[in-house]
């Protein structure tokens, strides 16, 4: 019994050694090494000088970086609750009586498949001063138009929409999975009740939903907190910083400008922050699931 | 009753048109002439075609070198990713041994690091490795995937352990019985891991923008942006390349979507 225990073991290690030494090699290591860059002053060339905390200190009268940590704020405070909120709105419709159901579920999920970089070039033809449709769209209703490249609010509107039109998707594809695991007879029982739509939505449907929301609250805000690939397609972080995120900042002085140690304290502000966001969300989430 | 449903059709339909609209819209500048577009003679509904585009997109740039490029490092990331997330999941589901849930823990807490903290770190040590230009720099990292190892977990706890055993009483080694018996069952599996790490490492930008230098080494998305840096604001150009990047995975994504959208349930992601 216990060789056999012990050949168990063995064959076990074997099993999860591949995916260990990639995710040691690649994901550990560089972790500890990220946290020694970012106590030092290097340009990636030659050995690096330690300077204890002054990378972070530093952080703290750097203007940029209050920029574009607040901007991060925001685009994660506007983008999350519009993307889940049309995300519900279309799975809700989508599971509802409609002819080509599968049809439509296929049109809303397909800017899954695009990359982050031809997507933010599809913004940039859409929002282009000169020729971009958007804008011309706003002429013929004889609105006014927008400047969407060099104006600070238009700029940042803009990649708020384009992320919106690229994960709107997602998020219904999530709602309608959990939707289809409603049980039936909740609604049915509630109907018998006297429930209207509404009450029926707020009382079954948005409570037996929890777990999806809960989990698409924290992917969502994850996420955003890494948007990357549209902002430096788009936008390149500018006007004036107008739309510059931590991890554009953090390219920016790490690549850029070869601030390698500056940027690598960038990152290391950016993992506590999610690190406590979904440490707190966690405790919350699980809080909820214990009261019922 | 009836007008519930024609209101929900309107719903819908709008909705959808606000989704495909781009993605038309890309495919008809990719094929109207750059004059047309600038002079504005460019409609919903266009009337003039022409291929110029894509020939000129082809003939100033390695097209086909970025597109061979791409090819070979996102169906590599995906076997890699695949294989070494069955095998993990497969152990973390069915497997007794010391440091299992430890070993859980650690490579879960994994999927809330977001790749941009360690990328000046990754960079160096991809450099020290002599990795820094090769194909291997965005294959070996990219292929770290813990999402990929806690789904082929969540898939592996549903196989019955009485399943495994009665294998196990024939005499079936643990190699024998994962290959024998627990992989004919984990084919919707397999497709999901494929396609999401497929998808995910066509895609991606801004690792392959950090770790590859030469030009010839170029994945389609790199290609993309440097193609807009030489042409600027050419958008007939650039949506001709963005198509040639964007159409395979649509029509992967096409075809295999109800793959995809099933792994979301039987992998509990939900």
């Amino acid at each position: 019994m216990r060789s056999s225990a012990r050949v168990e073991a063995r064959a076990a290690y074997g099993f999860v050694g591949p995916s260990v030494v990639l995710l040691g090699l690649f994901v550990f290591v560089p972790l500890a090494w990220a946290l020694l860059i970012s106590l030092q002053r290097t340009d990636g060339f030659g050995s690096g000088t330690f300077v204890g905390l002054d990378n972070y200190t530093r952080l703290l009268g750097d203007d940029r970086f209050w920029r574009s940590a607040g901007n991060t704020v925001l685009f994660t405070a506007l983008v999350t609750p519009l993307s889940m909120l049309g995300g519900l709105g279309a799975a809700l419709l989508l599971d509802s009586a409609l002819p080509a159901r599968p049809v439509f579920r296929s049109l809303l999920i397909l800017p899954m498949a695009v990359s982050g970089v031809a997507t933010a070039l599809i913004g940039l033809l859409f929002f282009d001063e000169n020729t971009g449709v958007l804008d011309s769209v706003l002429s013929s209703l004889h609105l006014p138009e927008a400047s969407w490249q060099s104006g600070s609010v238009p700029a940042f509107a803009s990649v708020v929409l384009v992320t919106l039109w690229w994960r709107v998707g997602f998020n219904m594809l999530i709602y309608l999975t959990a939707l289809q695991g409603v049980d039936p007879l909740l609604h049915e029982s509630a109907m018998l009740d006297g429930a209207s739509w509404w009450q029926r939505l707020r009382h079954v449907t948005v409570p037996a939903l929890r777990p999806a929301t809960f989990f698409l609250l924290v992917v969502n805000v994850i996420f955003s907190f890494q948007v990357f690939d549209v902002v430096f397609v788009l936008t390149g972080g500018g006007p004036r910083d107008a739309t510059s995120v931590l991890v554009t900042y953090a390219y920016d002085q790490g690549f850029a400008q070869r601030d390698q140690g500056y940027g690598a304290a960038l990152g290391m502000v950016l993992l506590v922050v999610t690190l406590a966001f979904t440490g707190v969300q966690w405790r919350l989430g699980r809080g909820r699931d214990a009261d019922q | 009753m009836r007008l519930a449903v024609v209101v929900r059709t309107l719903a819908a339909t709008l909705v959808g048109l606000v989704i495909v609209f781009p993605l038309y819209w890309m495919v008809v500048v990719a094929l109207s002439s750059r004059r047309d577009l600038l002079a504005g003679r460019v409609g919903v509904v266009p009337d003039a075609l022409t291929l110029e585009n894509f020939r000129r997109v082809l003939d100033s740039f390695p097209v086909t070198t970025w597109f061979g490029n791409s090819v070979a490092i996102a169906l590599s990331t995906a076997v890699l990713t695949v294989v070494t997330n069955l095998l993990a999941g497969y152990a973390f589901a069915h497997l007794r041994f010391r440091g299992s849930s430890t070993l859980f823990v650690l490579l879960l807490g994994t999927l809330v690091l977001p790749v941009q903290v360690i990328m000046v770190a990754l960079f160096r040590l991809v450099t020290e490795l002599h990795l820094y230009g090769t194909y291997w720099a965005v294959i070996l990292p990219t292929s770290a995937s813990a999402l990929g190892v806690f789904l082929s977990r969540q898939y592996f706890v549903g196989i019955p352990r009485d399943l495994l055993d009665a294998a196990r009483l024939d005499g079936a080694g643990e190699w024998r019985t994962f290959t024998r018996v627990v992989l004919p069952l984990a084919k919707p599996l397999v497709a999901v891991l494929f396609f999401m790490s497929l998808l995910s490492s066509w895609n991606d930008f801004a690792w392959p923008l950090i770790a590859l230098k030469d030009n010839d080494l170029f994945t389609l998305p790199i290609g993309l942006l440097y193609l807009q840096g030489q042409y600027g604001p050419d958008y007939t150009a650039t949506m001709a390349f963005a198509l040639i990047n964007v159409a395979p995975m649509l029509a992967v994504f096409l075809v295999f979507q109800r793959f995809f959208v099933r792994g979301f349930v039987t992998s509990g992601l939900r």
